[in-house]
């Protein structure tokens, strides 16, 4: 048997779900949109009865993408999804609005119950509701108050459900609008009229339903006093501020140490292959294809987890939408929405979450074009590539006596990634086209506190997301780039390593390893596709052992600095960072006595990395997040162009 | 004609009409619909969107959104 919860957003269906459920989930897609399809079998049911995580919709007619989904879903009787029973999670403390969509689906004709949810917060607003009434003047339909927050009143549903007792057929609640689960009304305005005339009977039913206690009036000015605070013209925005401060704060100190944790972890684990498999084919496909290719994509969770998880904290305290309220204003002028702040925001630590929190955004044009521009906002994976540079190129010296040049160019590139996001945004909008008009139509919901257990189910359900879809394409690119780092054209790289010398002492050893890894590098196709783009890259300071580091870099952009020290035959590891900056400086163009690594290549360098789509973790999230090719393609594209065109200027201007 | 936009913080009025724009049969969906009591009760700064009293809960809308609404 199939069971659909339907309700509005806000009302508490997620929690419903599950505290229905458990962690037994599982997260599918609806055909074509990327909207989330969660289902799961219901606690202490021997039979098969599946529940499905409808989305938060305010009516059955659609506006939104979310409600198209589940417009789609029940106009359609043969839909393998289609309901047996439908449960309309309604929020006691709002019955009226609620009821437009309850009475619309019960008007559908599908078997329907009512959870009756927040009749706590009910209670405290002072509402009565004579729930026997109430079930008699829709029909006699079951309602089943619930608290979902903290699981009072689910051990009745789900006896009820498991009881599955018939229907009752009850007379519509507005008659001529639905008949058998068919949809009668086409006509946009005829349906605004509709939904009109439901809600002036809704209302005139709830005049002998619901008793309005009087009320000290302490609880609702609390809330508008807080409300009033968050959305100061000052205050509101300086706490957003600090809000933000705590959690770059807490990202980056929490997940330094599990990020290096995983990386120990996965570079241990290719040791031990390497020591302990025989040598061969095989061993190296594993130690230095797969592992590191599966630590490539385990090393986003500890991100992912944290920034979710604060994320989780703002939505469910109900502060993410007054956050939006504020923030509305500065983002519309850029085809964006309130809700693209805080992916924005976010890419400032790592593009991947950001992208999957665009979610939130039900505006499809302004999602997309948050998504579009999300990765030029200035990640932590740049950083490594900045530190470097910046060591190599720009002086140490003070600017106005007391600035440090090199901090101001680290700042620079940050507000550079920002403006560009803005301005991206804008072309953006003028080629995105959409039937959608813009609107913030959007409910400011009391503060809460968060509920805990729903946060665990929220977490895992996006790593899970992450681990599982956009893991795929990440291990896959992975393994092609390690591929085409490992192998030449026939025996191209065994031929150039037979010519280093042989070592001799014990001490030329590791030397010689180094020399062979640069010189295997150097030879593979990787290699060789580096050398072959040097004509094109000249223009921009660059020369090959720069085009092979871009190459390998488009895995993810730290791999940068590590590349350089393979093709340079120094120590790759970080503490030996010295080593590598003066092999870089020494470097000379060919034929002359001019270093390569001048200023001009520097910024022009920084500025590339700045602008360019060098992460295939960002592209397999974006096709995850909008289901077409399409859309990775022209990021890519217009990303690189851009990189390469500002690049092209630096350098030009400043050699 | 007074239109939502520009009423003053905390006056209690009826809603009269909504013209017709692709916002309105959203308006009508969130309980926004012609004989509603409504009460702006705080706004954004900035010219930002302005949040209304909808019995006992808030909602939030552009000041464009809410040019859309006539009320006495």
């Amino acid at each position: 048997m199939k069971i659909s919860l339907v309700g509005n957003p806000n009302s508490g269906k997620t929690s419903l779900f599950n505290q229905l459920t458990g962690l037994n989930q599982r997260i599918g897609n609806f055909p074509g949109v990327t909207v989330d399809k969660k289902s799961g079998k219901l606690k202490r049911s021997n039979s098969e009865i599946e529940v499905l995580d409808l989305p938060g919709i305010y009516s059955l007619y659609p506006k939104t993408q979310d409600e198209k989904v589940v417009y789609d879903l029940l106009r359609d009787k043969n839909h393998k999804d289609y309901p047996d029973r439908i449960v309309v999670v309604v929020d006691a403390s709002n019955l009226e609005r609620n009821l437009l969509l309850f009475t619309q689906v019960l008007d559908l004709g599908v078997p329907v119950t009512m959870a009756l949810n927040m009749t706590d917060v009910a209670d405290k607003k002072g509402l009565v509701i004579d729930i026997e009434k109430l079930s008699e003047v829709l029909g006699g339909i079951d309602i089943l108050p619930i608290v979902a927050r903290t699981g009072k009143g689910i051990n009745e549903l789900i006896d009820h459900l498991v009881e599955n007792k018939p229907a009752k057929t009850a007379e519509p609640f507005l008659g001529g609008e639905f008949d058998k689960g068919q949809f009668l009304i086409e006509d946009p305005e005829v349906r605004k009229e509709r939904v009109e005339n439901r809600y002036k009977k809704i209302r005139q039913v709830l005049s002998f339903v619901v008793k309005q206690m009087p009320l000290p009036k302490s609880l609702i000015n609390r809330h508008r006093t807080a409300d009033k605070i968050l959305t100061h013209p000052f205050f509101g925005y300086v706490i957003f501020l600090g809000v933000l401060f705590v959690i770059f704060q807490a990202i980056y100190a929490w997940s330094e140490w599990p990020m290096d944790l995983i990386d120990t972890l996965f570079v241990s684990a290719s040791a031990w292959i390497k020591d302990t498999l025989p040598e061969g084919m095989l061993t190296n496909l594993i130690a230095e294809g797969i592992i590191p290719g599966l630590g490539g994509v385990v090393i986003f969770i500890p991100q992912i987890t944290l920034l979710f998880g604060f994320i989780f904290i703002l939505e469910e305290t109900g502060y993410m939408s007054r956050v939006v309220f504020i923030l509305d204003r500065f983002m519309r002028p850029f085809g964006l929405n309130g809700r693209s702040v805080v992916p924005l925001i976010s890419g400032v630590a790592c593009a991947i979450p950001a992208i999957m929190a665009t979610r939130t955004i039900d505006n499809w044009k302004e999602r997309l074009i948050t998504i579009m521009v999300t990765p030029l906002m200035s990640c932590s994976a740049r950083l490594p590539v900045y530190t470097l540079l910046i060591a190599l190129v720009v002086p140490d010296t003070m600017v106005a006596g007391f600035i440090n040049l090199k901090g101001l160019v680290l700042l620079g590139l940050y507000l550079i990634g920002v403006v560009a996001a803005l301005l991206a945004a804008l072309a953006f909008k003028l080629f995105v086209k959409s039937r959608q008009k813009s609107f913030l139509v959007m409910e400011l919901p009391l503060y809460k506190m968060p509920r805990w257990n729903n946060l665990i189910v929220t977490l895992w359900e996006k790593v899970r997301l992450f681990v599982f879809d956009a893991g795929k394409i990440i291990f896959s690119i992975s393994i092609i780039l390690w591929v085409l780092a490992s192998f030449g054209p026939g025996d191209r790289i065994e031929e150039a390593v037979s010519h280093i010398p042989q070592p001799t002492t014990e001490e030329q050893v590791e030397e010689y390893e180094k020399e062979v890894s640069s010189t295997s590098l150097a030879n593979s196709y990787i290699g060789i596709l580096g050398h072959s783009i040097e004509p094109a890259i000249k223009p921009l300071g660059y020369n090959w052992q720069i085009g092979i580091a871009l190459i390998t870099s488009f895995a993810a952009r730290e791999v940068f600095v590590g590349s350089m020290a393979t093709i340079y035959s120094v120590g790759e590891d970080f503490d030996d960072e010295a080593t590598l900056l003066d092999r870089m400086r020494s470097e000379k163009i060919r034929g002359t006595q001019e270093p390569v690594y001048t200023f001009a290549t520097g910024l022009s360098l920084m500025i590339f990395y700045a602008f360019a789509m060098q992460c295939m973790s960002t592209l397999a999230i974006v096709l995850r997040e909008t289901k077409n090719w399409k859309y990775p393609f022209i990021q890519l594209v217009y990303m690189t162009s851009l990189a390469y065109i500002a690049a092209l200027i630096t350098y030009q201007l400043l050699k | 004609m007074q239109t939502l936009d520009l009423l003053q913080l905390n006056k209690a009025v009826t809603v009269k009409s909504l013209s017709p724009n692709g916002v309105t049969s959203k308006l009508v969906d969130m309980g926004l619909y012609p004989g509603k009591t409504v009460e702006v009760v705080f706004k954004a700064p900035f010219g930002g969107p302005i949040a209304i009293d909808l019995d006992g809960y808030t909602l939030s809308l552009r000041m464009d959104e809410a040019s859309l609404v006539e009320v006495e």
